[in-house]
């Protein structure tokens, strides 16, 4: 399973986020990393030091795309200037897969620069679906879809997340980036029980798994990728992957960030499970 | 109520100012009752209102904004202060949301904003809005598109007038003031202010200040790149012509005439100020290609000679 269609049939290990003050040490060190993943608003540019960077990675490693602002779930048409440059990024990535999160963050042209959650209801599913099919054709790239952190829930909801989730990548036959710090963030923030939802997922379509740490307030939690993973959220992990298969996984870090090699033993950790899944099978 | 309905809803609420103590408005823009909105798409749970759920996201919304455009304007937040820089940044991001996808672009529309509102930056309007000029074009040089650079030999041998054609990245400033030095003292003094105590820090922000009132004077620059780093050159007014004639796509005799328009200076000298210039400019890679590199090409600038 961890060789799928909707991660482009490669089998990856365990990667970290590139991110800017680790870029001397990648470079100059070269770590011996499976694979970075790379935020690509933060290379859909013409030119300059992000790209020559990104080029010197991309002779070494394997990277793939992580998008913050396709807003999938966003009523209006995808952007085509975001489009062409998005596709320009694919050719010079060779991404085998590209993800973006199941959310929206957008209104008739105006950015919110948040993923804002979903509204799980039939219409909003059928809705994001087409647009996934529409973006995956332009960019003629596999697309997984990333589910989110929220803090809030709608009224007018017919179904759990988990259910709206295989509800739209069903629709749109697309893969699942399943973010297990993502699910614990929002199942203590909206009292279920985060095993349902890693249990009812179609584990067949996952192409990738997000770790990540997050901040506990009084009355909510944060997803803020400034801490290590927590615990029950490693137990998460161990439970996805025992559906899905060793899968490609990456551990977000995007506040506070500790050295390359603190983030990157962090990530590592995610072996350890996956060595326990093998002994277990 | 439909996906676009509560979108426009939650937009709306999420990007409506909050208050002074960082909370979200009691009241819609219109003065309807903002619990009652947010009751009315969100649901509430055991620990949180629907109001306060919403409140998340209008919290996160606007402490996102206001740090990308201090990240992107340190320099006119020095000049105009803390305060009155969040001020602005609050009233134009009501009349300049985001229209991009990336947040790179956020301040794009800052100067032509503050150009109708100049009491935002009173009183040292002309040196804040060059500092916001000088701060735009340091982000359009550092990721602007580079094109290959001009070699010896690249000037068309037929062509009795060449033009020369810019890096795209090349920000041309003319300025009333040297923000350019400000901006680095600034820079300093941030760094610097990070690593020493209080009491020194505070030194060095009395110096910002000062050199803040500095008067009035005329800069001609350009905001470029090398090596992948973004650098300042104050050039002649001359110069300045002259490069804004290229850039314009004016030929290099008529790109001499309009640099040098009223002065009266010898054909030989004259040949040796562009000659210079170019060998400058030249090692600075700041010249592209010719479009039709496929073509004999010799130097025009050793022709001429």
């Amino acid at each position: 399973m961890p060789a799928n269609s909707f991660n482009g049939f490669t089998d990856f290990g365990v990667g970290i986020g590139l991110r800017v003050p680790h870029y001397q040490h990648i470079l100059s060190e070269k770590p011996v990393v499976d694979w970075f993943e790379i935020i690509s608003e933060n290379y859909m540019i013409d030119g300059g030091r992000p790209l020559h960077v990104l080029d010197q990675i991309l002779e070494r490693y394997r990277v793939v795309q992580h998008g913050v602002s396709m807003y999938f779930g966003s009523h209006e048409p995808p952007n085509r200037e975001h489009l062409k440059r998005l596709k320009a990024l694919v050719k010079r990535t060779k991404t085998p897969w590209l993800t973006d999160h199941l959310c929206w963050g957008s209104v008739d042209g105006t950015y919110s620069h948040d993923l804002l959650p979903m509204p799980y209801t039939f219409e909003a599913a059928r809705l994001t679906a087409q647009k996934i099919r529409e973006v995956r054709d332009f960019l003629e790239i596999p697309i997984a879809v990333e589910n989110v952190s929220s803090y809030a829930e709608f009224h007018v909801s017919e179904m759990m997340e988990w259910e709206f989730l295989t509800e739209v990548v069903e629709l749109a036959d697309c893969g699942i980036l399943l973010d297990v710090n993502n699910i614990y963030v929002s199942s203590k923030n909206h009292n279920f029980n985060p095993y349902d939802y890693v249990n009812n997922v179609p584990a067949e379509r996952v192409a990738q798994i997000h770790i990540a740490g997050h901040s506990k307030f009084e009355k909510y939690i944060l997803d803020t990728h400034d801490h290590p993973v927590i615990d029950p959220v490693w137990k998460l992990y161990a439970r996805a992957i025992e559906r899905t298969g060793r899968t490609a996984t990456l551990l977000e870090w995007d506040d506070s960030i500790p050295s390359f090699e603190e983030v990157h033993n962090e990530a590592l950790k995610a072996n350890q499970f996956v060595a326990e899944m093998a002994v277990a099978l | 109520m439909n996906l676009l309905e509560i979108q426009h809803r939650m937009l709306e609420a999420v990007m409506q100012p909050l208050t002074a103590g960082e909370q979200m408005q009691p009241r819609t823009r219109d003065g309807r009752s903002m619990h009652e909105v947010a009751a009315g798409f969100i649901k509430p749970n055991d620990r949180l209102s629907s109001f306060e759920r919403l409140e998340i996201y209008n919290r996160q919304y606007w402490f996102r904004v206001l740090a990308a455009l201090e990240e992107d304007f340190r320099g006119l937040r020095a000049i105009i202060g803390p305060r009155q820089f969040e001020t602005l940044s609050k009233a134009y991001l009501i009349d300049c949301p985001s229209e991009s996808f990336t947040l790179r672009n956020l301040g794009s529309r800052l100067e032509w904003w503050l150009r109708s509102h100049p009491e935002r930056i009173q009183p040292r309007a002309a040196l804040a809005l060059d500092m916001v000029r000088l701060e735009w074009a340091e982000i359009e040089a550092f990721d602007g598109a580079a094109e290959p650079v001009m070699v010896p030999g690249d000037v068309l041998a037929s062509d009795p007038d060449p033009q020369f054609r810019l890096q795209p990245y090349l920000q041309l400033l003319s300025l009333r003031y040297p923000v350019d030095d400000l901006l680095l003292a600034i820079r300093k003094d941030d760094s610097e202010g990070e690593m020493v105590s209080n009491a020194v820090s505070e030194r060095k922000q009395t110096r910002v200040r000062k050199v803040a009132r500095q008067k009035p004077q005329a800069v001609f620059l350009v905001v470029h790149r090398f090596d992948y780093s973004v650098y300042f050159k104050r050039i002649e007014p001359e110069a300045f012509k002259f490069l804004n004639a290229l850039r314009e796509g004016k030929t290099l005799s008529a790109a001499v005439v309009l640099a040098f328009q009223g002065r009266d200076i010898p054909e030989s000298k004259l040949l040796g100020i562009i000659q210079s210039w170019f060998e400058n400019w030249s090692s600075l890679s700041w010249f592209c290609r010719p479009e039709s590199s496929n073509q004999e090409f010799i130097s025009a600038l050793g022709r001429q000679s």
